[in-house]
């Protein structure tokens, strides 16, 4: 496969991943604020912007951190690269330019998708029916998944878009663990407790996982679970690990004697989620944990670029 | 007038009849329905073209029309042997004028026209391509006049577009009527894509028996990009950019993702001037640097063949009926349109003294820019027009108005004629072949005879019926 067509594959499914996790995040976010205290509220508002890393943006725009002009800009904001907006836009021009590489289908879904996103109003997705608009978000993005999966062939085509997904959720799950659980949790003794049951179910449905630590820790929900079962758990498909398993396997399966230090990492990453301890995570730190984490996903995803895609 | 559906009576033509019963039978606002269900679909599967030019949305859709153009299949008999004639020509032509020159010394042709001409290229002289084939692809613009006699518009040997529009048209129209295809015997052009792989195919360097053939684009922005993706895709094979492909060692070869691949066949839709940046214009970054160098060695195959755009020019159109008289001692079996070349001082001035009844176009110009229709233009135009033309006459050629055949179209007001012209695709990789059919393109403004999709025209299914 042209390195090129590969780079736009990969970054087109990392975009839809982005805009999905975006959705999540925002839709997590817009709950919790209706139950939070005034000072944990100003925090939830701003995780997002720290997530994204636009806090500076966001402020060059609005006055003060509010629901609807964060859903505004993280949403629907033209201007803002990690909008919604922005990624299906970007996650449909890449497919543009590839379209005779990926099925007709993966091409409808994402061109559908950006059509119908230049349709909502404003008032529509800030309001009160804001959560239809980051259901929608997320349903595309399943729906674009399951069209992949379902028509591509297996080839390299199907590597490099499973490649974009799953590097783009790893580090969307990292980072959102790691703010989050600043905001929840802000002191390390109190690990150990149940907390504020309501913001963690919260944080474990944004990523879809609240049933799955019912099930697998029949308990109320404590911190170390929650980190374990993002962090540690292979079955759990948002998870640091399953992200690995995938991200190690589709590697795998690229051919060619490339460069091979890409697939080589992934390997050591992989390795390291399987034998985690998450005992010891904590006993190191789990925001120097998870920095370090970021720093090698990144460290992976430039390794992709230049083994096989070619510069960024 | 001829209408292609009418006769002067008013009465509907045999080929025409199946169409018109079905259209009386049918409720009448089906057509308009089914119309805007392929606007829809259209739009969804992202089939548009881009406008230069134009700020709102760069992509727009080129207007579907559903009532289709039916082209019996004796008609097109006589068309095919004429198209094929005709680009059989051109290629001896091309081939001529870059090795012994036989045409120029018999005087058929000025020497100065060509060997002076922006297109000629002196790097092909004496450079022997596959088959002796410049032209692989050639779309070749047919207009009827008012007695329906078919006549040549127009050559396009460069890098003609229009082809997925026909394929795509035919596909829609068996999705919205299907009934309708029961009716008719429709004869298939969905096998273009294979055709045009077996001629570029056979086009590859000498001693190469699987070429890898790629399509090279100059990328997304470009107006007809949908095309060259929709090629790449029925034929399997990759749509490359220039930064996809290198030059070492005299090889062309493309960056993969499991390392280097070698190109043998490049089916380029970018121009000449483009192509390389050592060897044509140096600004271009659509090219790549060193491939004439290994197109010159015979290392790797371009289609169409550098140089020929020496051939398609409106200055040349005059001369191919006698290429035609001349490499086949044949007759031509389809006729040009009447040309006056303003370069010739007895055309200039019967052209400035009949100017409102004239069409004057650039000879460098396509797309339907920069070219004057003397009925339609106000005086002022007109002076303009003249102005421009007394500046540089050797830049212009003027033709009789055709009254370019109408068909019946959907338009705002109902269903009512419309001018419209046919681009059949010539494709040559050891002989020259067609699909039966071609794109049919139409002038929907009232009275309009420009059919380009820059300047709003729109497009029909091309029907070739077996009786």
């Amino acid at each position: 496969m042209l390195s090129r067509v590969g780079d736009r594959i990969y970054w087109m499914s990392r975009f839809m991943e982005r805009a999905e996790n975006m959705a999540r995040l925002l839709g997590v976010t817009s709950n919790v604020v209706l139950f939070s205290t005034p000072e944990t509220q100003q925090q939830n508002l701003l995780a997002p912007l720290t997530i994204t890393g636009t806090g500076k943006a966001y402020f060059d725009r609005h006055a003060q951190a509010s629901l609807p002009a964060l859903i505004d800009f993280m949403g629907l904001d033209s201007e803002n690269a990690s909008s919604i907006y922005t990624c299906l836009k970007c996650a449909r021009d890449n497919a543009h330019a590839v379209r005779w590489r990926i099925t007709s289908e993966m091409w409808e879904t994402l061109n559908a998708t950006w059509i119908e996103m230049r349709g909502f109003k404003r008032d529509e997705v800030t309001g009160p029916e804001a959560t239809r608009f980051f259901d929608w978000v997320k349903e595309r993005s399943h729906l674009f998944r399951g069209v992949t999966y379902g028509t591509i062939m297996r080839g390299e085509a199907f590597n490099f878009s499973r490649l974009g997904t799953f590097i783009e959720r790893a580090d969307a799950t990292a980072r959102i663990l790691d703010v989050k659980y600043h905001i929840l949790l802000p002191r390390v003794e109190d690990v150990g407790g149940a907390l504020d049951y309501y913001q963690w179910a919260a944080l474990l449905r944004s990523v879809s996982s609240f049933e799955t630590y019912r099930t697998i820790y029949r308990d109320r929900i404590y911190p170390i679970n929650v980190a374990e079962l993002l962090i540690l758990d292979r079955r759990m498909p948002r998870s640091l690990a399953a992200c690995l398993d995938q991200i190690e396997q589709s590697l795998s399966r690229v051919e060619g004697q490339n460069d091979h230090s890409a697939k080589r990492l992934a390997a050591e990453l992989q390795a390291r989620l399987v034998h985690g301890d998450i005992e010891e995570i904590f006993s190191g730190g789990l925001h120097e944990y998870l920095t370090e984490f970021l720093a090698d996903v990144a460290e992976l995803g430039r390794r992709i670029q230049r083994a096989y895609l070619g510069a960024l | 007038m001829y209408d292609e559906m009418h006769q002067g009576d008013g009465r509907t033509r045999a080929h025409y009849e199946g169409l018109a019963q079905w259209m009386a039978s049918i409720a009448p606002d089906l057509l308009d329905e089914k119309r805007r269900e392929a606007d829809l679909l259209f739009h969804r599967v992202g089939i548009t073209f881009a406008v230069y030019g134009d700020d709102e949305g760069t992509e727009r859709l080129i207007p579907f029309d559903t009532i289709p153009r039916i082209i019996p299949e004796s008609e097109w008999q006589h068309l095919c042997r004429g198209l094929i004639q005709r680009v059989t020509a051109l290629n001896r032509f091309l081939h001529d004028i870059y090795h012994a020159q036989d045409i120029l010394r018999a005087g058929v042709i000025p020497a100065e026209h060509v060997l002076t001409h922006d297109a000629y290229q002196v790097a092909m002289v004496g450079v022997d391509v596959p088959n002796e084939v410049y032209c692989h692809i050639s779309g070749i613009d047919i207009v009827r006049d008012g007695s329906g006699q078919y006549f040549v518009l127009e050559d396009n040997l460069r890098t003609p577009s229009g082809v997925s529009y026909m394929l795509e048209n035919r596909r829609m129209m068996m999705r919205l009527f299907p009934e309708l295809f029961e009716r008719y015997n429709v004869r298939p052009v969905e096998h273009y894509p294979q055709l045009l792989l077996e001629a570029l195919h056979a086009s590859g360097p000498r001693g190469v028996r699987d070429p890898v053939v790629v399509v090279l684009t100059p990328g997304e922005f470009n107006s007809a990009y949908f095309e060259h993706a929709f090629l790449a895709q029925q034929m399997g094979v990759e749509l490359v950019e220039a930064c996809d492909l290198f030059v070492k060692d005299a090889q062309v070869y493309m960056h993969t993702t499991s390392g280097h691949q070698r190109v043998d066949v490049i089916y380029r839709r970018i121009d000449d001037a483009y192509l390389d940046p050592l060897a044509f214009r140096q600004d271009s970054t659509l090219g790549v640097p060193g491939l004439l160098a290994c197109y010159r060695a015979g290392n790797v195959a371009i289609t169409n063949a550098i140089g020929t755009g020496v051939a398609d020019d409106k200055s040349t159109y005059p001369y191919v009926p006698d290429m035609i008289r001349f490499y086949l001692s044949e007759e031509p079996i389809l006729h040009n349109v009447p040309t006056w070349q303003l370069r010739k001082p007895a055309d200039l001035r019967y052209a400035l003294d009949h100017l409102p009844e004239l069409v004057v176009k650039e000879v460098q110009g396509s797309g339907g820019y920069g070219m004057l229709i003397g009925p339609a233009a106000s005086r002022a135009e007109l002076d303009n027009f003249r102005k421009r033309i007394q500046a540089a006459p050797s830049n212009y050629i003027a033709q009789p108005t055709l009254a370019l055949s109408t068909c019946p179209t959907f338009v705002e007001s109902g269903i009512a004629p419309r001018h419209l012209d046919l681009r059949p695709f010539v494709l040559c990789g050891k002989e020259c072949k067609l699909v039966p059919g071609g794109l049919t393109r139409v002038a929907l403004t009232e009275g309009s005879l420009v059919v380009n999709s820059s300047q709003g025209g729109g497009t029909k299914d091309t029907w070739v019926v077996g009786s």
